[in-house]
């Protein structure tokens, strides 16, 4: 090659650093949302309607409020393909812009990641349903929030509801339980808990582990046929849940008695299977459906516009109504902090923070913001950093989710201690002390 | 013509098997360590830091410790990763398990760990060569894998399999800022290099290179292939066992083994066959390519796409990113197969003998 094209390939990178460098800068006096997500690799059939959930919801809250008592939101996305260094790197990109709000990882491995990150560059993280189960303590874990429930409140959730269809917990003695799980820490957080219920109530735990990302699964399904568990917990992401059920489909496993996470509980999971799938059973956080009145609301002022991001009719699926809830508790815990810290004003992660610990979403509220219906009202604090842990059971039809069971809420009796004495390692290990109830306060 | 070393005479044998014999050389190397020491620290943005100039220096030091055993020993390796795994969990285990213990000496002996690693899983290299090493290098990738998953006493019994570590000190100075952390990288890597350097001039390196070239011949002039292949395997997983150690502690702060996948063991090999095999600057410049690249081209295409007015989508982006980045190392290699240190050092020989170097 000429050395001449290498100096002009040279150059144009260069000039190309230095645009980069100064479009960075510029905007003021509005709320910026830092949107993390995977639209590209194995994850993306789930990580696409969560994003474009997200986006939605930011772009209606503009286009009907005018934004956030008169802040205008903006957001940019940054694309981690569901890896944790490439995760990192956007965060670090995203973290430093004026009038930014909080990350939501939209991934276990990069929440991890992220909290050790987090309190330096003093960030919050929402992690609802995900990340760290430990989290849920807010006086060890000041920066991280796993709103509406942790892989230990699931399965938790799961254990009771087996117990209540055997007839009582104690009926329990003696049955097999297998956990197909994705081997990543998102995977293997639900283990202790598991653990422990099954030292309580008698059961026997099976751990089947499939290599990420979940596509090959043939030996995790013959162990099953084996020993032919009583129940089948799956605890899969992306195109992990789908393979699980086409296995189970081909070793004959009843799907009647496999229960999915949320996370294995959308309709990317169970569409391609279609009636291969009915019967399966996961834990349901939200409703889906185009009903909600926040739902009509995101059609009427953004899709109807033709500036939705995504298809419109995958509007309202389970996994973009979780992004609708998850971008709402973030916008509602910006308007929280505002009304302590002045209204109309762009609010720093600090704050931003202090709103997170102090969100009060009562029924009414929920109603106002359109979101009847779609999930319980949520209050967190400084010691309660999930706000609510209540889930209930959905199954397929082999056409669409049908919900099979009230709410219940997770047993605090078990979590607490868990949760705790989880945290105490916690900061053990880091030498690090818990919040004072003064920084409680502020 | 725009540098000569007319005049510059060499009058004794240390003079001419120096690193740099042309004065010119030394000078703009110094000045280079000057500027990456001093004044990047103060020109360099938070971001810049810990997007990208910290994983790069890290990714720059792994690469170098392939490049000695792909490029200079011919060693085909496919189990970078799960040398990264070792330093990194090995020095994980010695840093939280031994209170008190220094930041730096973990991350030796994390490196001494992958070095015993590497030795076993270069055994097979006794006996098969080529494409079948790849494979057998290959095992060494999955059974990491396996092992950082499976054997909770490894990952300190994590109950998620995750580990972290906080509180970094050397010499009792925090490494926490961004410029800490990037003078502890980039300290690791001068020094790694220089010995990295010296090493392949010296006569194990060229053991190395003749094994590499031909090892029956070699054997024939009296250099020991178990010997050679192994101090390569050796030498080279203790420089990418720091490196991973580096990834773990300065990088992530907190990982997985998915962290450290097959897929970066490839990665490592394209920086080392991009960058150009044989060649410790090309262990730079692969690293450059393939770390700072794909970032480059995620901010830079929507960019350029809003110069002409489109609009593209965080996934046309990240699918655009791939396609660009597989079509510029296809060129790249079509261009120029010995790697982007060639294109390096004939640049150089223009620039002595402007325009045609022979």
């Amino acid at each position: 090659m000429k050395l001449s094209k290498l100096v002009i390939a040279a150059a144009a990178l260069a000039a190309g650093l230095m645009t980069l460098a100064t479009s960075v800068q510029a905007q003021a006096k509005e709320q910026f949302f830092p949107l993390l997500s995977y639209r590209t690799g194995p994850y993306a059939p789930n990580g696409v309607p969560w994003a474009n959930g997200k986006q939605d919801y930011i772009k209606m809250i503009n286009a009907r409020d005018g934004g956030i008592n008169g802040v205008k939101i903006t957001f940019e996305e940054c694309e981690t393909g569901y890896a944790t260094d490439r995760g990192v790197e956007c965060y670090e990109r995203l973290k430093s812009r004026p009038g930014v709000t909080l990350i939501d990882p939209q991934s276990t491995g990069i929440t991890f990641a992220l909290t050790e990150k987090a309190p330096a560059d003093k960030m919050p993280l929402i992690t609802l349903g995900y990340g760290l189960s430990v989290a849920q303590d807010g006086t060890a874990f000041k920066w991280n929030f796993p709103l509406m429930g942790s892989y230990w409140t699931g399965a938790d959730i799961l254990i009771q509801y087996l117990g209540k269809k055997e007839g009582g917990l104690d009926k329990l003695k003696g049955k097999k339980i297998a956990l197909v799980y994705h081997d990543s820490p998102f995977g293997k957080e639900p283990i202790p808990l598991l653990q422990e219920r099954a030292k309580m109530h008698g059961f026997e735990l099976q751990l089947l582990p499939v290599t990420a990302p979940g596509v090959e699964q043939k030996a995790t399904w013959l162990q099953v046929r084996q020993s032919k568990p009583d129940y089948v917990l799956l605890w899969g992401w992306g195109v992990m849940n789908s393979t699980a059920l086409k296995e189970a489909q081909a070793t004959g496993y009843p799907r009647e008695k496999m229960y999915g996470v949320w996370w294995a509980g959308a309709e990317p999971d169970v569409k391609d299977v279609g009636e291969g799938a009915k019967g399966y059973n996961a834990l349901a956080l939200n409703t889906s459906g185009q009903q909600p009145k926040v739902i009509q609301d995101i059609l009427k002022y953004v899709h109807a516009k033709g500036q939705g991001t995504g298809p419109k009719d995958e509007v309202g699926s389970v996994l973009y109504t979780r992004g609708v809830i998850i971008q709402m508790l973030g916008i509602e815990a910006v308007r929280r902090a505002q009304e302590r810290f002045g209204k109309g004003k762009v609010m720093t992660g600090e704050q931003v923070r202090w709103g997170l610990e102090n969100l009060a979403l009562d029924q009414k509220r929920l109603d106002a913001l359109g979101f009847a219906g779609i999930m319980r009202p949520l209050s967190t604090s400084c010691a309660d950093h999930m706000g609510s842990t209540w889930a209930r059971i959905q199954t397929w039809d082999g056409k669409k989710w049908n919900f099979s069971s009230d709410f219940m809420e997770a047993d605090e009796q078990i979590i607490k201690p868990m949760v705790k004495a989880g945290a105490e390692k916690y900061l053990g290990d880091k030498k690090m002390t818990r919040r004072t109830p003064a920084d409680c306060q502020s | 013509m725009f540098y000569r070393e007319n005049g510059q005479f060499k009058t004794t044998y240390r003079a001419d098997q120096q690193i740099f014999p042309i004065a010119q050389d030394r000078v703009v190397i110094g000045l280079l360590l000057a500027f990456a020491f001093f004044i990047v620290p103060l020109l360099a943005s938070d971001y810049l830091f810990r997007a990208i100039l910290i994983p790069f220096l890290i990714m720059s030091l792994a690469a170098l410790g392939v490049n000695i055993l792909v490029g200079y020993c011919g060693q085909i390796s496919l189990g970078s990763g799960a040398f990264l795994a070792v330093g990194a969990y090995g020095a994980y285990n010695f840093f939280v398990r031994i209170p008190g213990m220094p930041l730096i000496p973990a991350l030796i002996l994390g490196g001494l760990c992958a070095t015993l690693f590497g030795i076993l899983f270069g055994l097979p290299s006794l006996r098969v060569k080529g494409l079948y090493l790849a494979v057998a290098t290959l095992a060494a990738q999955f059974f990491s894998d396996w092992m950082f998953l499976r054997i909770k006493w490894l990952t300190n019994d994590s109950p998620s399999g995750s580990v972290s570590v906080s509180d970094l000190q050397v010499f009792g100075l925090p490494v926490d800022s961004a410029p800490s952390k990037y003078w502890l990288c980039l300290g690791v890597l001068v020094v790694m290099a220089l010995l990295a350097k010296n090493l392949v001039r010296g006569a194990i390196g060229r053991e190395w290179m003749a094994i590499r070239d031909m090892d029956v011949a070699a054997a024939v002039i009296g250099i020991r292939p178990m010997y050679a292949k192994l101090s390569a395997f050796a030498v080279s997983s203790f420089i990418i066992g720091v490196a991973g150690g580096l990834w773990a502690f300065i990088y992530l702060g907190a990982w997985e083994p998915a962290a450290f996948s097959v897929d970066i063991s490839f990665r490592l090999l394209f920086m080392v066959i991009i960058g150009g095999l044989g060649s410790i600057m090309g262990s730079f410049f692969g690293a450059a390519f393939i770390v700072v690249l794909p970032i480059f081209l995620n901010q830079f295409l929507p960019q350029i796409a809003g110069l002409v007015g489109l609009e593209i989508s965080t996934a046309g982006t990240a699918h655009a990113e791939l396609m660009i980045f597989g079509a510029l190392i296809v060129w790249f290699l079509i261009v120029e197969p010995h790697g982007l240190a060639k294109l390096w050092s004939t640049g150089k020989q223009k620039l002595r003998l402007w325009p045609f170097p022979h």
